[in-house]
């Protein structure tokens, strides 16, 4: 297939430059090259820093007791595998942020769509969900416990409405920001009304429904370990919890790092799905 | 020739926010089924208004707007509209935006004979080999020339353009109109096509409207009587062009101060 408009910012595709003299010693390329060694180097650099500042202040400066250290956290994650509370534990919190996720974004591109579509719903509707989006959500945690009881439900309820609200307000964004005279053009092309949504809204929304999909991954994690502390019963909160109310600092940190793990996994998961959906999309660097 | 689409005295006013715009004013004009008709004025005199009308994406304020015979009272789906700027659908490839309007309002078509229609029309614009790039893939010619593809695809009897070529470069511009010319001629298609550019209104069409600025009357009409079928890059030398542009330029001149500013 013919090669056009090969963008400025992606050097030389090997097939049809790599052997090219240019590309080995242009000086810009040189530079660019040595800038990622730079921000490699200096990344790897501040967490070895950090890791070891971390340990020598440990017991030298403040007690281990308050701050743990490293080895000590890495000794608790240890524990966990070997007595086997870590991986009940991590799957519990994945499938409820998982099933909360879904939950919240369901229901957020949908009503975020109508919203887009139908300018006048959402000037009717624009002052209650004002309203419910300044809840303080963790206030409703023991409403939930009431209605649902501390078992799966209120958790995946509580992850949704975490991330129903970014998903919403962005997919509404995204309707919005819908060209106009797309829609003209292909109703004069003889598109019904169902048309313009599927061909035009939804795709068109994708961007900014993505962005919002992105936002409240750690949202949706957030509010599964919230409800799990609130609950105490299983899952990563439970064992935050659990491990600092038993004075365990290490452990507590050893949970909260896989936590953590866990929440970059599952928005690099989203990073993907946007990408691939996302194509068509010029590369912006 | 019965006439296609027929303006009786229409006038428009429409908003553009708070500002009342009076675009049209007493327009009254006839295309005739097969003509290349061009519509030529200043910036902001109401030729997009003209086609927005017979497109039915707006309603006259007095007046009527008829195709074939019947008030247009709805969107106009006998038509293509191709716009100014080239509005293909971004996350759609080559081929898919142009096999869009197939696809459109219950038009049913078998897999085969969709891909064998795309296929063809994509040949025709000459963008081969490239019916998987992305709109961002491709330069402002090629987007053109996709778009005028999607435009051909569902065989309308009307083709409306505003401007196609507006804002391409002067060399490219030559080549788009000498192949709109190849697809045209003969297929018995009406095109209206709005310009500002005279050479190009000349160039192309049967018969040359000039509007006046706003609010848009019709200044002046010429048949333009070259032959066919022509070569738009020697067409300007030909003998009686020169005149057609002197008549048709004194009536459009009388306007370029006014509505330049819009």
């Amino acid at each position: 297939m013919t090669e056009i408009a090969a963008r400025p910012e992606t050097p030389a595709p090997a097939k049809d430059g790599a052997d090219d003299e240019v590309f080995l010693v242009d000086p810009s390329i040189r530079a660019r090259r040595r800038e990622n060694i730079l921000v490699a180097v200096v990344r790897v650099a501040i967490a070895v820093v950090g890791l070891l500042a971390w340990e020598f202040a440990s017991g030298r400066i403040i007690s281990e007791f308050w701050i743990s250290s490293p080895s000590a956290v890495w000794a608790a994650l240890v524990r966990f595998v070997e007595n086997g509370q870590l991986m009940p534990a991590v799957q519990a919190t994945v499938v409820e942020t998982a099933v909360g996720f879904v939950v919240g974004a369901v229901a957020g591109m949908l009503v975020g769509l109508v919203f887009g579509i139908s300018p006048l719903v959402a000037r009717i509707l624009d002052p209650y969900f004002t309203a419910l989006n300044s809840i303080p959500r963790v206030a409703l945690i023991p409403l939930f416990i009431l209605w649902f009881g501390i078992g799966f439900e209120t958790k995946v309820v509580f992850a949704a409405t975490l991330v129903f609200f970014p998903v919403m307000l962005n997919t509404f964004a995204g309707a919005r920001d819908v060209d106009r005279d797309l829609i003209d053009v292909i109703r004069v092309m003889g598109a019904t009304r169902l048309d313009a949504v599927r061909r035009i809204f939804v795709p068109s929304a994708l961007v900014w429904v993505f962005a919002g999909l992105r936002m409240s991954v750690p949202f949706a994690l957030i509010g599964a370990v919230i409800a799990e502390m609130f609950t105490s019963n299983a899952g990563l909160g439970y064992l935050i919890s659990i491990s600092a109310n038993q004075y365990d600092t290490g452990g507590s940190f050893a949970a909260l790092l896989v936590t953590t793990v866990l929440g970059l996994l599952l928005t690099f998961v989203v990073s993907v799905l946007e990408r691939r959906a996302l194509r068509w999309r010029p590369a912006v660097d | 020739m019965s006439p296609i689409l027929e303006y009786r005295d229409v006038s428009k006013v429409f908003f553009k926010g708070k500002t009342q715009v009076h675009a049209l004013s007493h327009v009254t004009a006839e295309v005739g089924d097969g003509e290349l008709l061009a519509i030529v004025g200043p910036s902001g005199c109401g030729k997009s208004t003209l086609l927005n009308l017979t497109a039915g994406l707006m309603q006259p304020g007095t007046g009527e707007v008829c195709y074939r015979g019947r008030p247009v009272d709805g969107v106009n789906t006998h038509v293509s509209y191709v716009t100014q700027k080239d509005n293909l659908l971004p996350w759609r490839t080559v081929a898919e935006n142009v096999a869009l309007p197939l696809g459109l309002g219950g038009r049913r078509m078998s897999k085969a004979e969709r891909a064998e229609r795309v296929a063809h029309y994509v040949r025709m614009v000459g963008l081969e080999g490239f019916e998987e790039h992305y709109p961002s893939e491709l330069s402002g010619g090629m987007r053109k020339r996709a778009q005028l593809a999607r435009s051909l695809v569902y065989e309308p009897d009307v083709l409306l353009m505003d401007e196609p070529f507006g804002a391409l470069d002067a060399q490219l511009k030559l080549v788009l109109q000498a192949e709109l010319l190849r697809t045209w001629e003969g297929t018995g298609k009406t095109l209206v096509f709005v310009t500002h550019d005279l050479t190009e209104a000349i160039s192309l069409a049967d018969r040359v409207i000039v509007m006046s600025a706003r609010p848009g009357r019709i200044r002046a009409v010429e048949h333009i009587d070259l032959p066919r079928p022509r070569d738009v890059f020697g067409i300007r030398f030909a003998p009686g062009f020169g005149d057609y542009f002197d008549r048709l330029w004194s009536a459009l001149r009388a306007d370029l101060h006014q509505g330049q500013e819009i």
